[in-house]
């Protein structure tokens, strides 16, 4: 007995969705065995990554606020992504991001008045969009690949951040961690949900998602990544520029993963530390694939993700399971789904592998 | 003769694929040192059935006789090694290896690089043919290409070779030199599976014919004593519908004016366009002929807007310059455009029949309106081009991926044709399309011209171009001959000009173009 | 500058250039037969952890080599069976390894922490490395010496084997290959399972020939710089030794840098010497892939999924 593929007519919606789904799950099972194989409790292990953050309630603002930027990085990836052009640099956008707007906090901290954030939110936009722009100007000019420029700058950027926090920007009075100032209270999101994290930028990132998903689906934008992502040829035949198509996506894809940056600058982090980048923006990536490249699905792929993020945090306070084991879910859940592409377009099935008379001139249903 | 096994023998054979039945019940043999064509359209089941005797794929059901016993051929080295040689229609060749190593690839057996090129000299003398063995292929005509996969099944000493389409890339002379090669082959008592749509050719070279049509065999018969049209339309399973064209028509004013255009070629492999100049009045159908590969595809991309030249003059519409506007700009100035590759370049696979009509027809037909598609108006739009071009989908959200060959192409002959463009380039209209659909196409061509349109048909079928156009060039090596009226072409020369030897008169030595060629219109499909 | 210090600085780069000499040349294959495998980060980083407890558990750097190749060309599996057998995207499974294999070896490694370990010994007498000429020539690791070997090995297998004809003609022209006979994916998932194992040892080069100490994500992107670097050496292995040493030039002077100061950070900030590869790796890409000569040399069947009909 063996395997064997056979080309669909039509690609399936229903496997479209369903695999997500699927791949969760299997990951769910998959993890539990792995872990359980390698002397941890397994079981328990899957239970405090995916469950138990659903199940406590005071979790939800937790999760609310890790979806937040893996959903906005997640929408601009899942736009390059239906181009074909790869941004494997959000993380790096997403940390030059912050650092503008950050920037832009300590320029004006002795200053009060509604337009500092606005100006904050902006610069972090321009600082992802210009750090995103780097490769996109690369690959036009000069044919670079532009997953080997995007994430080299991102331990560019890392650098950068490194050098800024411990050197000129660091907080005077801050007993000399390597870490910024506090922002003020001009500077901060305005937090929607008193007692949590859960402040404006959640809501600007579901409306962003959400306008995302209209521009692909109904626009000549969303048509033209669409067709120069499926059959570049047909998009020249078509009179849609590639390279306007590779700017679109850096400068898109970047501005919303500085955007992103520069929120939990002003929302939940406050300041700028060593630690302030928590791979949100290769996290974006799973996001993006798992909600099937669509806006939409992105939302629901982003709050899946945070959940594991939220969850990773409780094994490790429960279960003593280390962090690195949320990157481990994560992975297998791409894995996963990655493999259960193949399903879109085919359907499998069983054949007897010896008698060829076994295989008599049928086809498969219709 | 009839005491020894036929060399091959099919009995029986059925192959389906998901949707289709590609062979059923194929029956036939073919005899030691006998040259046997395989007839059939395109889509007939010629090509799956081949690569079931070669190892490629495997048969549902049905049996193969090879000399008279049963084999279970599991792959082409398989077949290799019982004597089966195979020379495809698309080259299995490596284009940045040596021709050399192209060759040693083909060889089951591991031979040092000296004796293989020792052999290879032998056997190019034995059938006159030349070719440097040092060179990389991507430096080769495809002639020259055809040779390597000749020699590459040669070396094997087969005792069947089949030939898969082979003559759809040769000029009238190759062709000739090729026939003598297969017919000193067959002398020498090797079989030859001939695999052709060409009518003319297989009269000219071959003893027996098998004819296929859709999937089944209908006939074996012989080419000798049969008229093209007798095969034609058992090869159809019709009758032949010829094409109306109305007579005496008169042209209008210059509408697409080409200048001195040059186009650098693109990357490695491709050809330059070296000065090309022509021009095409209102009504009038212009036929651009040659082998592929000598400039067709940067032809058809600087016409359709896809590169664009510095010299905005170069490509005229009613006397302004269009060189340097995009696609899309080109069509808003009338200029619409079809190229030679459906999949992934006319049309998006992955995309419904609506959204690739947005492709190219949202401009002219407003199809998006300050940004934003209208779904209703494409499917629309979409609707009309399938009724009125017989197109069979499932429906204008069928992805384009799920048509077949014959049917996509009518889509997009279809999707530009109703925009009533102007000025029409069209490459390879009818290829891999039936002869019914091919006349359709056609039909709608010659109408459009007759509405006051000007139309560019590039195309590697001879016969086709001779039965449509009013005037007709020939491009070699990125250079456009001068044009000619059909009416008053002479085949010798445009075959001439096809092999790149330009200059009136031809050579002395030229060889005899076969008989029928152009008469035989109706063999194009 | 003293001569003595110029052959240290020279044996230091030699120990950095190595890890991505390895991976190079194992991605150098794997793209040759067609596929862009962009895991190489994570299964350096798998076989880093896996070379380590080796030796950690039994002391034998030489079993270390061996299960660290194993373990590298185990992961790159997952890779082939997904992007080979299933077709998956070749770009996202690449990362999915990365993100896999990092979270992977963090895990396992955890227990190592502070732990050292006893590398190799040289493998040449002492008295051979007493004067200058013998230190540059006979001091280092044997992991060295063996890179050495591969690049010959690797370039003598592409262009003097008929099975790295056959390799290359898979990742010239997949179809074709198929056509003829060839079994494309049998040849991409052996090429994948080389360029793994080339990966895993590249990775534990770090704890074997580096520093003998665990730290989490001690590869600090070498993977990727390994992968421009086959773009940079435009698939071919003598360049690709070449560009190595470079890179493992440019990651050294970050060391000095950090350990001598002011002679360095006058001229650029500590930081900026840490990001000086990565920003060279991008200069280089530019350089290289704009001009003819890169471009052109890439298979022609690079990244592309091979879907035969049956």
């Amino acid at each position: 007995m063996r395997l064997k593929f056979e080309k669909r007519a039509e690609p399936s919606r229903f496997m479209l969705y369903a695999t997500p789904v699927g791949a969760v799950l299997l990951t769910m099972l998959v993890g539990a065995i792995i872990f359980t194989a390698i002397g941890y409790n397994g079981f328990g292990a899957v239970y405090q990554v995916f469950i138990a953050p659903l199940a406590l309630s005071y979790k939800w603002g937790d999760i609310a606020v890790k979806a937040s930027p893996l959903i906005l990085i997640g929408v601009g990836l899942a736009v390059g992504n239906r181009a074909a052009i790869w941004n494997i640099g959000a993380e790096g956008q997403y940390i030059v991001g912050a650092l503008a707007g950050t920037g832009i906090g300590i320029l004006t901290k002795d200053m009060h008045g509604p337009w500092i954030l606005p100006l904050m939110l902006v610069a972090g936009m321009v600082g992802g969009a210009a750090w995103g722009a780097v490769p996109a100007l690369l690959r036009n000019r000069f044919n670079v690949n532009e997953v080997l420029s995007s994430l080299m700058l991102t331990y560019v950027a890392v650098h950068l951040m490194n050098q800024l926090v411990t050197g000129p920007w660091k907080d005077p009075m801050g007993f000399s961690f390597p870490q910024t100032a506090l922002i003020t209270a001009d500077q901060m999101l305005p937090i929607l949900v008193p007692g949590t994290y859960v402040h404006l930028g959640i809501v600007i990132t579901l409306i962003i998602a959400v306008a995302l998903w209209f521009l692909m689906s109904r626009s000549l934008m969303g048509f033209q990544v669409r067709v120069v992502g499926s059959a570049p040829s047909a998009a020249r035949h078509g009179g849609f520029s590639q390279k306007q198509t590779v700017w679109l996506v850096f400068l898109l894809s970047g501005a919303l993963a500085g955007l992103a940056g520069i929120f939990e600058v002003t929302g939940p982090f406050q300041q700028m530390s060593l630690g302030f980048p928590q791979n949100y923006g290769f996290t974006a990536i799973i996001v993006a694939f798992l909600g099937r490249l669509n806006p939409l699905g992105v939302i629901l792929a982003g709050i899946v993700l945070a959940i594991t993020y939220v969850g990773g945090d409780l094994a490790q306070s429960v279960l003593q399971l280390p962090n690195a084991s949320k990157g481990i879910f994560q992975a297998l859940m791409l894995f996963f789904l990655l493999a259960s592409d193949i399903l879109i377009r085919y359907r499998v099935r069983l054949v007897g592998a010896p008698a060829p008379a076994a295989v008599p001139a049928r086809s498969p249903a219709e | 003769m009839t005491d020894t096994p036929p060399r091959l023998s099919l009995r029986g054979i059925t192959k389906r694929f998901p949707g289709v039945l590609a062979n059923d019940d194929v029956s036939f043999s073919v005899r030691p040192g006998e040259i046997h064509a395989l007839l059939g359209e395109n889509g007939a089941g010629k090509s799956t059935l081949v690569k079931m005797i070669y190892g490629i794929m495997q048969p549902d059901a049905g049996e193969i006789f090879w000399n008279g016993e049963r084999v279970v051929i599991q792959n082409p080295r398989a077949a290799r090694k019982l004597g089966i040689g195979m020379v495809f229609q698309h080259f299995s060749l490596f284009e940045a290896l040596t021709v050399l190593e192209n060759i040693a690839l083909g060889m089951d057996a591991k031979i040092p690089q000296r004796e293989l090129e020792g052999r290879i000299r032998k056997v190019m003398q034995q059938y006159g043919l030349t070719l440097d063995p040092r060179r990389v292929v991507a430096d080769l005509s495809v002639g020259e290409r055809q040779r390597i996969e000749i020699v590459r099944a040669l070396l094997l000493d087969p005792t069947l070779l089949i030939m898969d389409e082979p003559t759809s890339v040769l000029t009238p002379q190759e062709v000739d030199q090729l026939f003598v090669v297969l017919r000193q082959l067959a002398s020498e008592g090797c079989s030859i599976l001939y695999i052709s749509h060409k009518l003319h050719e297989i009269k000219a070279l071959c003893e027996t014919a098998t004819i296929l049509r859709a999937g089944r065999l209908v006939d074996t018969c012989d080419p000798r004593v049969e008229t093209s049209r007798s095969m034609a339309e058992k090869m159809i399973g019709g009758n032949l519908k010829d094409i109306q064209k109305p007579a005496g028509r008169s042209f209008g004013r210059e509408k697409l004016v080409v200048t001195e255009l040059s186009v650098p070629a693109a990357g490695h492999f491709g050809v330059p366009l070296q000065n090309i100049s022509f021009r095409v009045h209102a009504g009038e159908i212009f036929g651009v002929a040659g082998v592929a590969g000598n400039g067709q595809t940067a032809l058809l991309l600087a016409l359709s807007g896809e590169t664009t030249t510095p010299d905005a003059q170069a490509i005229r519409i009613d006397n302004a310059g269009i060189g340097r506007l995009d696609a899309k700009a080109r069509r808003l100035k009338g200029l619409a455009s079809v190229p030679e590759e459906r999949n992934g370049h006319a049309a998006v696979p992955d995309f419904t029949l609506s959204d690739n009509s947005v492709l190219t027809g949202r401009d002219r037909l407003k199809l998006a309106i300050s940004g934003i598609i209208r779904p209703g108006a494409a499917r629309k739009y979409t609707g009309e081009v399938i009724s009125t071009f017989s197109v069979k989908a499932t429906g204008t959200e069928a992805t384009a991926g799920s048509l077949s060959g014959g049917n996509l192409q009518k889509y997009i002959m279809g999707r530009e044709i109703l925009q009533r463009p102007e000025v029409l380039v069209v490459s390879q209209p009818t290829w891999g399309v039936d002869a019914g659909a091919a006349a359709a196409i056609h039909q709608a061509l010659v109408d459009l011209a007759a509405a006051g349109s000007a139309i560019v048909i590039i195309s590697q079928d001879l016969d086709e171009l001779l039965q449509l156009c009013d005037t007709l060039a020939v491009i070699n090596g990125g250079r456009l001959s001068r044009a000619m009226k059909v009416s008053e072409a002479d085949i010798n020369e445009i075959g001439l000009l096809m092999g790149g030897i330009h200059g009136e008169g031809g050579q002395a030595a030229a060889p005899a173009v076969p008989a029928g060629l152009g008469a035989e219109a109706t063999s194009a499909a | 500058m003293s001569v003595d210090f110029l052959i240290a600085v020279l044996i230091t780069v030699v120990g950095a250039s190595t890890p991505i000499l390895f991976a190079g040349l194992g991605e150098l294959v794997t793209e040759k037969s067609g596929v862009l495998n962009l895991g190489v980060e994570g299964m350096m980083l798998v076989g880093a952890v896996a070379g380590f407890a080796t030796v950690d558990l039994t002391g034998n750097p030489w079993l270390a080599v061996v299960v660290a190749a194993a373990a590298g060309a185990l992961v790159s599996m997952v890779f082939a069976v997904l992007t080979l057998s299933l077709s998956a995207n070749q770009v996202a499974t690449g990362l999915a390894l990365t993100i896999f294999g990092t979270g992977l070896s963090t895990l396992m490694g955890k227990s190592f922490t502070g732990h050292g370990i006893k590398a190799f010994t040289t493998i040449f007498p002492d008295w051979l490395a007493n004067d200058r000429i013998g230190k540059v020539l006979f001091s280092y690791s044997p992991l060295v010496y063996f890179s050495f070997i591969m690049v010959g090995l690797v370039w003598w297998f592409l262009n003097r084997t008929r099975a790295g004809l056959i390799l290359r003609a898979v990742g010239e022209n997949d179809l074709s290959a198929h056509s003829i006979g060839y079994s494309v994916t049998g040849v991409r998932y052996a090429a994948v399972a080389f360029g793994g194992a080339m990966a895993g040892i590249g990775g534990a080069a770090f704890p074997l020939v580096l520093t003998p100490l665990w730290a989490e994500g001690l590869t600090g992107g070498r993977g990727w710089i390994a992968i421009a670097l086959v773009v940079f050496a435009g698939w071919k292995p003598g360049r690709l030794l070449a560009g190595a040493y470079f890179f493992g030039l440019l990651g050294t002077l970050e060391l000095y840098a950090k350990a001598s100061g002011t002679v360095f950070t006058a001229l650029l900030p500590s930081e900026g010497w840490a990001a000086l590869p990565y920003l060279a790796t991008i200069v280089a890409l530019a350089i290289i892939s704009a001009s003819k000569a890169g471009g052109g040399n890439a298979p022609a069947c690079l990244g592309k999924p091979f879907i035969p009909s049956t």
